[in-house]
C-alpha cells in the first residue's frame, strides 16, 4: 500500500463513521453496554477478592510458650518467630493478659471462675503473609525451642484459599465469556454496516483494490468506534462505581463491605477498557469484512 | 489479449456444465460482441476473465495472466488491466460524479495530482464535464452509464468488458453508448461487449462471437443470426 493512500484511507474511515451514523451509534452503544458489564464484573471481583484477602489475614496462629521457660526467655522466642519468612507479625501476649481476655470472654461462666494466670501459657499471636503456606510455617514454628503448642485453623485458611481460587477462576471464565459475547455482537453490528456498503466494496474489488486497501478504512472505523465506546463506558463506570460506593458507605448495615476507591483502579481500568475497546473494534471489523472480500 | 483454450467450467454445487470446451482468441485492440441466449455461458466467460471464477479445465490467458493458476493476491493486479461496465451501472450513490471516478483511481493507489489531472480529462471524454458535482441519482440512465464507462476507463485498462451496457437504456441512448465504446476502441482499448440487442450488433460491423449451451457456435462477421438470442 502506498504511503500517499494512508491519509486518504484514514479520512475515509472517519468519514464512514458519520456517513453511516445510525450503524456507528448502534456499534458504540453495544460496545458501551458490553464493556460496562465486563468492567462492572471485573471491578466487583477485584473488590471481593480484596475482602476475602483481608478476612484471610484475620486468621491468626497462636504459638504457646513452654510454661517452664522464664519470662525473659519466653519473650526472646518472639525474635526467632519473626525470623520465619512467612511471618508478618508476632505479638507477645503474657499469661496475665491472656487471663484478662479469658475472663472477659467467660465472666458469666462459673466453671472457669477459678482460673489463674499460672494456669495459662505465654503466647504469641502470629499473623502470616500467605495463609496458603500455613502448614509449612506451623512446622517451622514447631521446631523453635521453647514452643510448647501451636493452635492454627488449617481448615479456615484452606477455605479462604479455596474461595479465592474459585473466585479467580470464575471471574476469568466469566470475563472471557462476556468478552466473546461482546466481540460477537460487535462483529455482527460491523457486518450489518458492511452489508450496507457491499456495493462500495464490490466496486473496489472490481477496479482492482487490494484487500488491505479495502479493509483499512473499516478497521480505522472499528478502532475509532471501539475507542469512543471504551471512553464512554469508562466514564459511566466511574460515575456508577462512585455512586455505589457512596450509597454503601451511607448504609450502616453495609459498612462491613469496604470498596477500593475508583482512583486506585484508574490505570488498570483505563488499560483494560482501551485494550477491550481496541480488541472488539479492530478484531470485530477485521473478521467481519472477510466474507465481503471473497469476490 | 484474451485467449480461451478448451475451457470447461462446471458448477459443482448444481452439477451444471456452464462452458463445455470454449476456445477463442481476442487480440489487443479488437472490438468484439459476445452474444447468446440467457444461460448460454456469457456471464461465466466474464467471470473467468475477471478472475471471479477459475476454469475446471482448459486454459484462460488474460493480459499476461494465466487464470487457471493465478494466485489470489494477483487478482487485483489482473483487474487493473480490465475495466468492467455493467447493465445496472453499479455506481456509488453517496459519491459525486467526480468522486465515483476518482474512487477507482484511489483504489489502485494513485496519487492526488494524478487524480486531479486524469479525472476531468476522462469526464470530458465521456461528456460529463459539466456534471462533476452531481450525484448518480441526479443523472439520466445514459449519463449514469457514461459515468460507469468513465470509471472503467480511468485507470487506463488495456481491455474493457461491457456486460449488457445498453440493457437499461432507450434505443437512442443505447446508440450513443455504443458509439462512445467505438470511440474508446479507436484509442486502442480492447472492447468485449456482451449483449442480446441484435439490432445494435447489426449496426456495427464488428466481430461477433455467439455462445450457446456452453459452446462457441459461431465466430466472425456473419452467422450469428442463425441463433435466436
Amino acid at each position: 500500500m502506498k504511503f500517499n493512500n494512508l491519509g486518504y484511507l484514514m479520512k475515509e474511515g472517519f468519514r464512514g463513521i458519520f456517513l453511516h451514523g445510525f450503524m456507528s451509534f448502534a456499534a458504540v452503544c453495544v460496545t458501551v453496554a458490553c464493556l460496562l458489564i465486563v468492567g462492572s464484573f471485573s471491578i466487583l471481583m477485584y473488590n471481593v477478592n480484596i475482602m476475602v484477602e483481608d478476612l484471610n489475614k484475620t486468621n491468626e496462629v497462636l504459638v504457646f510458650i513452654d510454661e517452664t521457660l522464664p519470662d525473659a526467655e519466653a519473650k526472646s522466642v518472639g525474635t526467632k518467630i519473626n525470623q520465619i519468612p512467612n511471618v508478618q507479625n508476632a505479638v507477645f501476649v503474657s499469661r496475665e493478659e491472656a487471663l484478662k481476655a479469658f475472663v472477659a470472654d467467660y465472666q458469666d461462666n462459673e466453671a472457669f471462675s477459678g482460673v489463674q494466670a499460672e494456669d495459662l501459657r505465654h503466647r504469641y499471636v502470629v499473623t502470616l503473609m500467605d495463609n496458603e503456606l500455613i502448614k509449612d510455617t506451623v512446622a517451622q514454628l514447631t521446631g523453635i525451642a521453647g514452643v510448647a503448642k501451636i493452635s492454627a485453623a488449617f481448615e479456615l485458611a484452606e477455605g479462604f484459599t479455596t474461595i479465592q481460587n474459585v473466585l479467580q477462576i470464575a471471574s476469568i471464565a466469566i470475563i472471557i465469556v462476556l468478552l466473546m459475547v461482546s466481540l460477537l455482537i460487535i462483529s455482527n453490528t460491523v457486518k450489518l454496516a458492511m452489508y450496507d456498503r457491499r456495493d462500495e466494496i464490490a466496486v473496489m474489488k472490481m477496479v482492482g483494490a487490494t484487500n488491505g486497501f479495502i479493509r483499512l478504512p473499516f478497521v480505522v472505523e472499528g478502532f475509532t468506534l471501539g475507542m469512543i465506546g471504551a471512553a464512554i463506558a469508562f466514564g459511566l463506570e466511574w460515575l456508577m462505581y462512585d455512586a455505589l460506593v457512596l450509597k454503601i458507605g451511607a448504609e450502616d448495615t453495609l459498612k462491613l463491605f469496604s470498596f477500593v476507591p475508583f482512583t486506585e483502579l484508574l490505570l488498570p481500568m483505563i488499560v483494560t477498557f482501551v485494550a477491550a475497546g481496541l480488541f472488539v473494534g479492530v478484531v470485530g471489523s477485521w473478521t467481519s469484512i472477510r466474507k465481503f472480500l471473497d469476490v | 489479449m484474451i485467449e480461451f483454450t478448451d475451457v470447461v467450467k462446471t458448477y459443482t454445487d448444481v452439477g451444471n456444465d456452464a462452458l463445455r470446451g470454449v476456445s477463442m482468441q481476442i487480440e489487443d485492440g479488437e472490438f468484439v460482441f459476445l452474444v447468446g441466449p440467457s444461460g448460454s455461458g456469457k456471464s461465466t466467460i466474464i467471470k473467468l476473465i475477471t478472475g471471479e471464477l477459475q476454469p475446471t479445465s482448459g486454459t484462460v490467458h488474460v493480459n499476461g495472466y494465466s487464470l487457471e493458476r493465478i494466485r489470489k493476491r494477483e487478482i487485483p493486479y489482473l483487474r487493473r488491466t480490465i475495466g468492467v461496465v455493467f447493465q445496472d451501472f453499479r455506481l456509488i450513490e453517496n459519491k459525486t460524479v467526480y468522486e465515483n471516478v476518482a474512487f477507482a483511481m484511489r483504489a489502485i493507489g494513485a496519487a492526488d495530482n494524478e487524480i486531479h489531472d486524469r479525472v476531468p480529462y476522462i469526464l470530458e471524454l465521456v461528456g460529463l464535464e459539466n456534471k462533476i458535482h452531481r450525484h448518480p441519482n441526479e443523472l439520466s440512465g445514459g449519463e449514469q452509464q457514461r459515468l460507469a464507462i468513465a470509471r472503467a476507463l480511468v485507470n487506463n485498462p488495456s481491455t474493457i468488458i461491457a456486460d449488457e451496457p445498453t440493457g437499461n437504456l432507450d434505443p437512442a441512448r443505447s446508440l450513443e453508448i455504443m458509439e462512445l465504446l467505438q470511440e474508446i476502441n479507436k484509442l486502442g482499448t480492447t472492447l468485449l461487449v456482451v449483449t442480446h440487442q441484435m439490432e445494435l450488433v447489426e449496426q456495427f460491423g464488428n466481430r461477433v462471437i455467439s455462445i450457446d449451451e456452453g459452446l462457441v457456435v459461431s465466430d466472425g462477421m456473419e452467422g450469428y443470426r442463425e441463433y435466436e438470442v
